[in-house]
């Protein structure tokens, strides 16, 4: 049933069939960057229109997660091309070590993202009836520090008075924020499934030198979704830092 | 790609490049640079991007035709964006500004 490295009858040779599975791999990728650069499209727009609103928007987001997502994010494709470096010289062991090290680290992403939806949604930042981009200023928490509460006023009360719809503004920002990040994820969490595919592919042996097709497919849409994030993380987290 | 290995140590090499652009990019929007924050938060990231095509998804390693798809979907995207920037930025505020009139009107 499985045929892994066998030669398929429309190839002249086992290069040849690997590189039209790359080729088709990277055609379905340009896909995917017209995909998400419709997004990116709407963001520059209105950041161009609403940069008050982006500002602020932009400065409510934690930093240190951003940051550490990013060097997570980062540090799964390097396991990832590791994996890829250990299926072709044909260690099984480490192929499957550091597919799991993958799946951990995109695992370990997701979980800090779900802390940062948390937040956004416990300081009345989700777009909707009770979005209230001063809420956090208006109802500080006790352990919040008061001199960042004292910050946060003052930024507000410049920014609304450069733009008087900043609650409304502030909201397309924080949609751009959920469905860029939010389709974002939900590649990483189709990307964890294959990987979970493929740590079991790697245990039974399916991957030898002359056949890891499979997991080098996965690994260039790994890389991929790493370089969304590599784009979303400073057009999202580091519009307004400086002030 | 086809039988060309690429060793650890220069994944592990982009690895780090990657990790120190991450902190340049973070470092420089601290800085007040006006406009340029923007120019230069895009070219780090485009940087990084183009490290990780070219070493980690094996780019530089790869048949001409795969390499021509890559730019195709550049390209691509760089129509979009340039196409559609040039429609909006140059619109009449004004006339935006009598669109929400309209709508204010109609409501």
């Amino acid at each position: 049933m499985h045929r892994t490295g066998e030669l398929y009858g429309q190839f002249e040779t086992l290069e040849q069939q690997k590189e039209s599975a790359a080729l088709g791999m990277w055609v379905f990728l340009s896909t995917e960057v017209l995909f998400f650069g419709g997004l990116f499209m709407t963001y520059t727009l209105n950041r161009h229109y609403y940069g008050a609103a982006f500002g602020v928007g932009s400065n409510t987001l934690d930093l240190k997660l951003g940051g550490a997502n990013t060097v997570i994010l980062i540090l799964s494709s390097l396991t990832m091309a590791m994996s890829v470096w250990a299926s072709h010289v044909g260690k099984r062991k480490a192929t499957t070590g550091f597919l799991v090290a993958t799946l951990i680290l995109g695992t370990a992403f997701l979980g800090v993202k779900v802390i940062e939806y948390k937040q956004k949604f416990d300081h009345h930042l989700v777009p909707g009836y009770h979005f209230q981009i001063d809420y956090r200023a208006q109802h500080p928490a006790p352990n919040d520090d008061p001199k960042e509460i004292e910050a946060e006023k003052e930024e507000l009360s410049k920014a609304f008075a450069k733009d008087p719809d900043l609650n409304a503004h502030a909201q397309l920002y924080f949609s751009l924020y959920f469905g860029m990040t939010g389709l974002h994820a939900l590649h990483m969490i189709v990307g964890a499934g294959m990987l979970v595919w493929l740590i079991r592919q790697s245990i039974i042996g399916r991957f030898t030198p002359t056949y890891n097709t499979p997991v080098e497919m996965i690994g260039l849409y790994w890389h991929f979704v790493d370089i969304v994030w590599i784009y979303l993380f400073p057009l999202l987290y580091l519009i307004d830092r400086h002030q | 790609m086809s039988d060309h290995i690429v060793p650890p140590k220069v994944y592990v090499g982009i690895f780090l490049s990657l990790m120190v652009l991450t902190a340049a990019t973070v470092a420089a929007a601290y800085v007040n640079l006006g406009a340029f924050n923007i120019v230069i938060a895009l070219a780090i990231a485009s940087l990084k991007a183009t490290l990780v095509v070219l070493y980690f998804m094996h780019a530089r390693y790869s048949p001409k035709r795969t390499q021509l798809v890559i730019i195709c979907a550049v390209f691509w995207l760089a129509i979009m964006l340039a196409l559609t920037l040039s429609d909006y930025v140059t619109r009449d505020r004004d006339a935006a500004a009598n669109i929400s009139v309209l709508q204010m009107l109609e409501s």
